[in-house]
């Protein structure tokens, strides 16, 4: 119950340099912008992979953020990394020899195209996550004009997250508390009972937030609160991000 | 008093199980006029408060809201005139922000631009909170978070005010407070609670609720001096507490 930063926002790093101060929506844009600008660029351009992660970084160093923190965060991407591992190995077609292995030339390039542009990728997302409160990034999606059905999902999922999992974390203390200690599987009965019971909690939490809503004139729409659109300028400064993406995406397809 | 504000006549409600909830409630609230009803656990007392707003639908009898029939029909414009603060914060702060969960109520009525940033900023600052708009709810400390709760309906511009169980979970200074902002409304309010003490400090009138029925009404220093009525419906003072202080 205390005040404590919660796990939703975890991700922002406080700042107020102008890239903090950007409206989500631009720097929404942008990021999808960056992107695809990442996604378009040729798989042996390796100097427009280097490019693209410059821009980045000069970002980062812009905005005062800990460049090592945010890097220690595309761990995220490690999951989705081992199936490019695995490319070389299944893929079809020539093979070279690598220290006596014999990998697929098309799944070494699949591999690196993951790796490189994922990597961009999520580091581009990483950079927005730092910059923008969730609330703002869910302010950013509805000025977007995103479904209201999904930022208010969004938007519940968030609220809800700290509230769900301090209720869980109280119940496993209570459970501890009480001797449980499981070691077996047969133990389990006890965590899947809490499961349960957290479920069917959260369950009639939703009920009870939903009797609020109605006691304030609630009728199923929620209505669009945020009214402060981006600026012409804030868009362009926003833009210099893609633009410059693609300037490089576009050079190396020239080449 | 300058007219009723609530008038509730013969109220009757029954759970699906058929057993009784309210049992021909009849309550008179003047405008202006703040109200404790007291009553021990499942006495019926949320019950009544959500019959204040048209969230639930009598049964039997009627419920006026400044002449209003609460019905269907008036839903919208009762849900402006009643603000209900729930018990648990965490239930009514649902937004990402505090600015958006103020203005989620207003908007729905309509209010948009200007007026409703207006009514957010009103709205806070009465409960001491200006400044916070931008913070998310589960940021706040439980009292933060009630206060808000608080601003969310207040920024409806509602004519009464309904606490369910302001104090529960608070610690005593987020308990005095709530009670310092709550003395600050001039607004027709109804506390449901069984915190007598906060009862005592807050409402110069008290009605007791007790297996849907309304067992007493009258000045709340005289009902909690009556210790034989408060132990007839499991209301107790805190040990070594007389009503005589304030």
């Amino acid at each position: 119950m205390g005040a404590g930063h919660g796990r939703t926002d975890g991700l922002y790093v406080a700042g107020d340099g102008r890239l903090h101060r950007l409206p989500a929506e631009a720097k929404i844009v942008a990021t999808v912008g960056y992107v695809v600008a990442v996604v378009a660029t040729p798989r042996d351009a390796f100097w427009a992979f280097a490019a693209h992660g410059a821009l980045l970084l000069a970002l980062a160093r812009a905005a005062s953020l800990p460049v090592g923190a945010l890097v220690r965060r595309l761990r995220i991407e490690v999951p989705f990394l081992a199936f490019a591992v695995f490319l070389p190995l299944v893929g079809t077609g020539p093979r070279i020899d690598v220290v006596g292995l014999p990998l697929s030339r098309a799944g070494l390039w699949g591999a690196w195209t993951i790796l490189a542009k994922g990597t961009l990728g999520v580091g581009a997302s990483i950079l927005l996550a730092a910059t923008t409160p969730v609330a703002g990034i869910l302010g950013g999606l509805d000025r977007l004009r995103l479904p209201r059905a999904f930022t208010a999902i969004a938007g519940s999922m968030v609220r809800y997250l700290d509230v769900i999992v301090g209720e869980a974390e109280r119940m496993h203390v209570a459970r501890q508390s009480r001797g449980y200690d499981p070691r077996w599987l047969g133990q389990a009965r006890g965590a899947a009972a809490s499961a349960g019971t957290l479920f069917v909690r959260s369950y009639e939490r939703g009920e009870r937030v939903h009797l609020a809503m109605l006691a304030r004139g609630y009728t199923g729409s929620l209505p669009r609160l945020c009214a402060v659109p981006a600026t012409a300028g804030d868009w362009a400064t926003a833009a210099l991000l893609p633009v410059a993406a693609a300037l490089v995406t576009l050079t190396a397809n020239l080449r | 008093m300058t007219g009723a504000a609530v008038e509730i006549r013969g109220l009757c409600f029954a759970y699906p199980d058929g057993r009784p909830a309210l049992q021909a409630v009849d309550l008179d609230v003047g405008a202006g006029e703040r109200v404790a009803v007291l009553g021990p656990n499942g006495a019926g007392k949320t019950t009544l408060v959500l019959h204040l707003n048209g969230i639930l639908s009598p049964q039997a009898g009627s419920v006026r809201v400044g002449g209003l029939v609460v019905a269907p029909a008036t839903q919208a414009e009762v849900r402006r005139r009643v603000g209900i603060v729930f018990q648990d914060p965490d239930d009514q702060l649902f937004m990402p922000t505090v600015a958006d969960d103020v203005a989620f109520g207003p908007a729905n009525l309509g209010v948009e631009g200007e007026a409703l940033d207006q009514r957010v900023v009103a709205a806070l600052d009465v409960v001491g909170m200006a400044g916070h708009q931008a913070r998310a709810p589960h940021h706040l400390s439980f009292g933060q978070r009630r206060r808000v709760a608080v601003a969310t309906v207040l920024s409806m511009e509602p004519d009464v005010l309904v606490l369910d169980e302001p104090t529960s979970n608070l610690d005593p200074a987020a308990r005095r407070e709530l009670a310092d902002v709550l003395a600050t409304l001039s607004l027709t309010t109804l506390v449901v609670t069984h915190d007598l003490p906060y009862a005592l400090e807050l409402c110069p009138r008290s009605v007791i609720l007790d297996d849907g029925r309304i067992v007493a009404d009258g000045p709340t220093a005289d009902l909690l001096a009556d210790r034989d009525l408060l132990a007839q419906h499991r209301l107790e003072l805190p040990r070594g507490f007389h009503p005589s202080w304030r």
